[in-house]
């Protein structure tokens, strides 16, 4: 099977600091990759490398593209790099306030990617974002609403419906849960994990908190100081982690 | 006192202002950056418009200046009377007798002809601006024509009054390719747009932008399949002169409350009533 995103050799430097040192992984269709790893550890670097938000210094990430089969989007020209941003690919911020168009309605929101690719017809673009705020449990009484009116969860959830609607085929997260309080996390995520399931969606996950790996990820990468010092089974790495750094993490979440 | 050029604008001025009105020209509705000078009068007052019309008249020009339809406001007499001085071309208020007319907040109902030019006041020439602030991001979506935005604006009028709300600065697009703001016209204007046998220059002082239509270029207004574009009006008769299709400003006549709408195209509507129509309100 081809991987859908094969990244090799991915070094980001930011003068003589280390972003991120030679990461590669394969990612298959359906798989949800989970990137862990202290503060400064180069989980985020690596993330907005991987979609085409930061350039690396080195190195390849290879998407298989509906079109044209495996390219790598470091050297697409840039159109077509942001098309695949806003067809295959989305991008969940941590702060809904950056994914998301605050001075625009709910249904804008949601709206923006159809009528992106094009979609001209303004009830379909209603009705698919009427239908989107209601899969990510959103009253679809609240569609012309802003969401400066909505509460953290719901923001993050509107974010979510707003990066699902065109169907991408690869989800980028960095700390998707963050910020929220702990109540809302668990709903945030039960729900993802939902999505993430019915609609057969890839996905790579940057997160402090390893309960969301345990709950999403089907493979786990371990950063520390911009190198991945272990990599492999959620379950595998989570109950047995091999590296001395890994087992600090795990064992740190445990007294917790 | 004569220590300044023909039309105010020293030579040199005038001909990097021409460059890009010559681009601006070839490529339509792509937003030109140009170095606005210090005009004096305030940048409400047009400069943009003013600095493109000093740039190409020549001495054989008849003037004319619109504001919001008229010649006689305080704006379009001033600008006139400034060319009248630094230019010393002739000045009109008959739209087919003038060779470049500049202009704010309309387009003549009178259809122009070939070798006439058209110049428009601006004040935002980017119709992204609304819904992204920053420069940078624009001019990328401008240059990968990522235009989606430009929906989301007329999608959230919609949602907001049940049609599409905006009535001024309708944004249009341009043979296919770049999105325009069309300087605030009322959309009624739109339609004459497209197709037209004059030169249609926009000019944005303080923004530093000028951008163009050559003649008989194709000019669409954005709009949904189930929200089409109406060049809409007040839904009555001229007044004055009866016209039923031309655009109306709504007048107060009275301190009861009266009503009258007239014409907003002063010279169209005075060359009816000198040719015999007559609206209700005539005397
Ligand atoms: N724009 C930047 N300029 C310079 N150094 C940076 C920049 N962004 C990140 N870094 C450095 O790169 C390293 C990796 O940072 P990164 O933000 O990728 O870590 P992270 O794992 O996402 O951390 P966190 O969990 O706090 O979000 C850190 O040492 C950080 O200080
Ligand atoms: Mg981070
Ligand atoms: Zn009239």
């Amino acid at each position: 099977m081809t991987p859908l995103l094969s990244v090799q050799g991915i070094s980001k430097r930011y003068g003589i600091h280390i972003g991120c040192a030679d990461v590669s992984f394969d990612l298959y269709p359906g798989e949800v990759m989970g990137i862990v790893g202290e503060s400064g550890s180069g989980k985020s670097t690596l993330l907005n490398c991987l979609a085409g938000h930061l350039a690396p210094d080195e190195g390849q990430v290879i998407f298989d593209t509906r079109a044209d089969g495996p390219r790598d989007t470091l050297t697409m020209s840039e159109p077509e790099r942001r098309m695949l941003g806003r067809t295959d690919w989305a991008f969940v911020h941590q702060h809904a306030r950056d994914g998301l168009r605050m001075g625009v309605s709910a249904g804008g929101n949601v709206g923006e990617r159809l009528m992106a690719v094009g979609e001209r017809h303004y009830g379909n673009i209603r009705n698919k974002a009427t239908d989107w705020l209601g899969r990510v449990e959103i009253d679809a009484a609240r569609v012309d609403d802003r969401p400066t009116t909505f509460s953290g969860g719901m923001q993050q959830r509107l974010q979510i419906a707003r990066n699902l609607v065109t169907g991408p085929r690869l989800v980028f997260m960095d700390e998707p849960t963050g910020g929220l309080d702990v109540s809302v996390q668990a709903r945030l995520l039960d729900l993802l994990r939902g999505l993430v399931r019915d609609m057969g969606l890839s996905a790579i996950i940057v997160t402090h908190d390893l309960a969301v790996v345990r709950l999403l990820a089907d493979r786990l990468m371990v950063m520390k100081s911009g190198h991945v010092v272990e990599a492999g089974l959620t379950d595998q790495v989570l109950d047995d982690p091999q590296h001395a750094y890994s087992q600090l993490l795990v064992s740190s979440v445990l007294q917790v | 006192m004569t220590d300044y050029n023909f039309a105010y604008l020293d030579e040199q001025t005038k001909r990097m202002i021409r460059r890009a009105i010559l681009k601006g020209l070839a490529i339509p509705g792509y937003q030109v950056p140009f170095a606005s000078r210090e005009m004096p009068m305030p940048y409400g007052w047009g400069t943009g418009g003013v600095q493109v019309s000093a740039a190409v008249l020549t001495p054989e020009d008849t003037f004319k200046v619109i504001d919001q339809g008229a010649d006689d406001t305080t704006n379009a007499v001033s600008i006139r009377t400034f060319f009248e001085r630094t230019a010393g071309v002739e000045t009109t208020t008959t739209t087919c007798d003038a060779s470049v007319i500049q202009t704010r907040h309309r387009i003549p109902e009178e259809p122009l002809s070939e070798g006439q030019i058209l110049v428009y006041q601006v004040p935002i020439p980017e119709p992204l601006r609304f819904l992204e602030p920053r420069e940078s991001e624009t001019r990328k979506m401008h240059s990968l024509e990522e235009y989606g935005l430009m929906h989301v604006k007329l999608y959230e009028d919609i949602s907001r009054h049940g049609h599409i709300a905006t009535s001024y600065a309708y944004p249009v697009k341009v043979e296919g390719r770049y999105v325009m703001d069309p300087s605030p016209i009322p959309k009624f204007d739109n339609p004459k747009l497209g197709d037209m046998a004059a030169i249609q220059l926009f000019g944005a002082g303080r923004e530093q932008r000028i951008y163009a239509l050559p003649p008989y270029t194709q000019v669409v207004s954005l709009d949904f399949e189930d929200h089409p574009f109406e060049a809409s009006k007040a839904d009555h008769p001229c007044g004055m002169c009866g016209a039923i299709d031309s655009y109306l400003d709504e007048l107060i006549i009275d301190d009861t409350g009266g009503r009258m709408f007239v014409c907003s195209d002063t010279d169209f509507c005075e060359a009816r009533q000198l040719a015999g129509h007559k609206g209700k309100d005539a005397a």
